[in-house]
């Protein structure tokens, strides 16, 4: 019992007993810590010579390899350069520096995206006026309140010398998994033409390739959700060929299975859908560019069950079977004084879009079962700006119109009625970019394509990327 | 109508296949992403070849789009000439992959990465976006040491000599005259900035990490809080009490830069503003490699007497 108080002072006189002889202590201790530092610095400096050593042998063999038919042919170039005192003279190989397995992986990317949505009227009663949609299409302003919007996961590496791959995994917030993108390109056709085969975003328009977490707005405009579903991706294959000319010109050609609206997918051995796309672009001076194009796009539907709302706000199913054509007219021009976009830069883009579609429709499906042509032809547009008026913050108005068209039923005009009003909407937002991997946005709508008067609809959103460094396009 | 295209689209990639195989043309090729290597091509190339730039002395290299002039260009060029270590890493892979060019992929003669053949400084320990937007291969602006220019120039000079071996010689000749005039300017510049030697700087981007190597320079403090990150008042303030405690004579800031962080901070710390241009175009006496030095020097050697 008594030992443990006695050990308890023992332990507190200690540090008094051992403050007599501090000063040797500290000179003892210094000593240690100099030698130590040394014997770090020699093991150190003989890592780094060992480090250096390999990476030149690294990097000398395939230099070796690559310039050795030339040796012969030209004189060797005089070395009358020496290297910097403390640069290696060989390339640093930070490729092969990795090793193992890991370093094959592909760049994963990862897009966190949430949103709150507050809308005057009830989106789930969100319909647009005059165009009936499949039943799970994407419109509207989605969930009120508090939801995640889109994560997305990014893969993409180089498969071989001829070819790379590359991946989009969209997590909806229903907990749902959608291949968004999964394709194999060629890198290595030349002659500028790159054949892509897998599931990607076609090529029509100009907001259509792109991946929602990089446009200037929350939604898609109306007329991509009237008449492309939102946006048009498909199973088939892409041809792209540049011209050898100077002016940028692309054009490319398109052909799949016709999955998604406007066309439906069913059991056929030949393409579902073809596209043709065509576009030009270049610059004006040098703080001016621009890109513009026509595209086209066939689909084929088969028993396509739509949603179609009248005036009084009542729901009818009906179902198509036909041909759709959309044409799309896009046009972007961005400027950045000097082509240095980093301080201030201005975006206007505008596209137009007219589908028509033909064929055979049964409206009512289930109730009066209407069966007649179906004839209409539908169209709409949209025009932004986008201005970055200093660093980090940007500010955008965008507005659009949608035209229903008056659809021939032949034989059944008049017991079929639709509205065919034009709608319009009109939407601002403003967004900060606290680097070029994040952004907050909020936006302000007033959307007038649903019927029972204009929906006001306020968003603020995030979308953050993390991961390997996306490279976007133009 | 709609039928018809249908049927026809075999025939319609066909044509596309027909028309993609174009005549050869004569002098190679060069897209060169910044001036630098335009620059340098064009010193070892001459007339053998045709040099296009992608980017000028007035644009962050770091954030260029993949615009249509410049996915023309690379589609018809026979030599990529880029910095590498990532600095392009925003627009350059998309604008090979939207070329159509194999001569010009990844690993292919014609992608050349000067950052390759450098040693690089700034290699971070720890690869975290916390710290900004940092570079996993080291600092990629490398052109700030004329040391540089000389290894890339040995790799440029080879390369062109791979991709056109009919004008090897003449490339070999080239690059020898320019090697010699090179070193004797670096010995020129080396001597008039020995003034500069254990100077004292602020940069307003760490983008001078090579030129500070090479003239034995001290950087005591950046502007940007993290690489990327713009300025912000709180930490401008913040370097103005670092700079108390150890003073410096000049802040460097790059062409494409804007000038107002530098601006404030030598005005509220007393020191020379010394706009570097960073590249061939960024003043008007940069107008080759060569001016690019001589007017760096001076600026540098200016800004050194302007103040105590």
């Amino acid at each position: 019992m008594r030992s443990i108080p006695a050990a308890f002072v023992a332990a507190l006189l200690l540090p008094m007993a051992a403050h007599a002889d501090d000063a040797a202590d500290v000179a003892a201790l210094r000593k240690d810590m100099e030698a130590l530092r040394a014997a770090y610095d020699a093991r150190l400096q003989a890592l780094e010579q060992r480090l250096k050593s390999a990476e030149a042998a690294l990097a000398a063999a395939p230099a070796a390899a690559t310039s050795a038919p030339q040796a012969t042919a030209a004189a060797p170039p005089p070395a009358v350069a020496p290297p910097p005192p403390t640069a290696a003279a060989a390339p640093t190989a930070t490729a092969a520096a990795g090793g193992g397995a890991n370093s094959f992986n592909p760049a994963v990317s990862l897009i966190l995206s949430g949103l709150y949505a507050h809308t005057s009227h009830d989106p789930a009663q969100y319909a647009l006026r005059g165009f009936p949609l499949p039943a799970d299409a994407p419109i509207g302003p989605g969930t009120r309140g508090f939801s995640l919007t889109e994560t997305e996961l990014g893969l993409a590496a180089s498969i071989d010398p001829w070819l790379r791959g590359a991946a989009a995994i969209s997590v909806a917030p229903d907990n749902s998994v959608e291949v968004e993108e999964a394709f194999v390109q060629t890198t290595s056709l030349g002659n500028g033409l790159s054949l892509k085969a897998g599931r990607f975003f076609s090529g029509i328009g100009y907001l259509n390739p792109q991946h929602s977490h990089t446009w200037d707005f929350v939604d898609s405009p109306l007329a991509y959700q009237a008449m492309l579903g939102g946006q048009y991706g498909d199973d088939g294959l892409q041809l792209t060929w540049l011209p050898p000319i100077d002016q940028y010109v692309e054009l490319g050609v398109e052909v799949g299975r016709g999955r998604t609206f406007p066309g439906s997918d069913s059991n056929r051995n030949g393409p579902g859908m073809v596209a043709l796309t065509a576009h030009a672009g270049g610059d004006i001076g040098a703080s001016h560019s621009w890109r513009a194009g026509v595209s086209m796009l066939d689909a084929k539907a088969s028993d396509q069950g739509l949603v179609a709302t009248d005036a009084a706000g009542n729901r009818f199913a009906q179902s198509f079977s036909g041909s759709t054509r959309v044409w799309i007219a896009d046009a972007i021009w961005k400027w950045a004084p000097n082509g240095n976009a980093t301080r201030t830069n201005f975006k206007l883009q505008g596209e137009y879009l007219q589908s028509t579609r033909n064929g055979d429709l049964i409206h009512d499906v289930g109730g009066a079962n209407l069966a007649s042509t179906y004839s209409v032809r539908q169209s709409g547009w949209y025009v932004q700006g986008i201005y970055q008026f200093m660093p980090r913050w940007r500010v955008g108005l965008r507005t659009e119109g949608l035209d229903p068209g008056t659809p021939d039923y032949g034989a059944n005009s008049g017991l079929i009625a639709l509205p065919t009003d034009r709608s319009r909407k009109d939407s601002l937002m403003l967004d900060f970019n606290p680097s070029e991997f994040s952004r907050v946005r909020v936006q302000l709508a007033r959307d007038r394509a649903r019927e029972g008067g204009a929906d006001t609809q306020w968003f603020v959103q995030y979308q953050m990327s993390l991961g390997a460094h996306g490279a976007h396009s133009y | 109508m709609s039928r018809s295209l249908f049927h026809r689209w075999p025939a319609l990639v066909a044509a596309v296949f027909a028309f993609s195989f174009a005549p050869a043309h004569g002098a190679v090729r060069v897209l060169a992403c910044e001036p630098e290597w335009g620059a340098l091509a064009q010193e070892l190339g001459g007339k053998l070849v045709d040099v296009a730039v992608a980017t000028s002395a007035l644009q962050d290299p770091h954030q260029i789009q993949a615009k249509p002039s410049l996915i023309s260009r690379a589609r018809n060029a026979d030599l990529v000439a880029c910095t590498g270590a990532e600095l392009e890493i925003g627009w350059l892979p998309v604008l090979l992959q939207q070329s159509g060019n194999a001569k010009v992929q990844p690993g292919q003669p014609g992608n050349f990465a000067a950052a390759d053949f450098v040693r690089k400084l700034d290699v971070p320990t720890q690869l975290d976006r916390a710290q900004g937007d940092i570079h996993a291969a080291g600092n990629p602006h490398i052109q700030t040491d004329p040391r540089n220019i000389a290894l890339v120039a040995d790799a440029l000079a080879t390369r062109l000599q791979q991709i056109d071996p009919a004008n090897a010689a003449q490339y070999a000749q080239a690059h020898a005259d320019f090697a010699k005039k090179w070193q004797a300017a670096i010995a020129r510049w080396s001597a008039q900035a020995a003034p500069l030697r254990g100077t004292a700087v602020v940069s307003q981007h760490k983008a001078f990490v090579y030129l500070y190597d090479w003239l034995g320079m001290k950087e005591v403090a950046v502007l940007e809080p993290k690489p990327g990150v713009e300025p912000s008042a709180a930490h401008l303030q913040g370097v103005v009490a670092t700079l108390k405690g150890a003073p410096a004579k000049m802040v460097l800031f790059a062409a494409y830069q804007d000038s107002r962080p530098s601006d404030w901070i030598a005005k509220n710390a007393g020191l020379a503003v010394v706009k570097v241009p960073f590249t061939v175009g960024g003043s008007d006496a940069a107008k080759d490699l060569f001016g690019l030095f001589d007017d760096t020097v001076a600026r540098l050697l200016a800004g050194a007497g302007a103040k105590p």
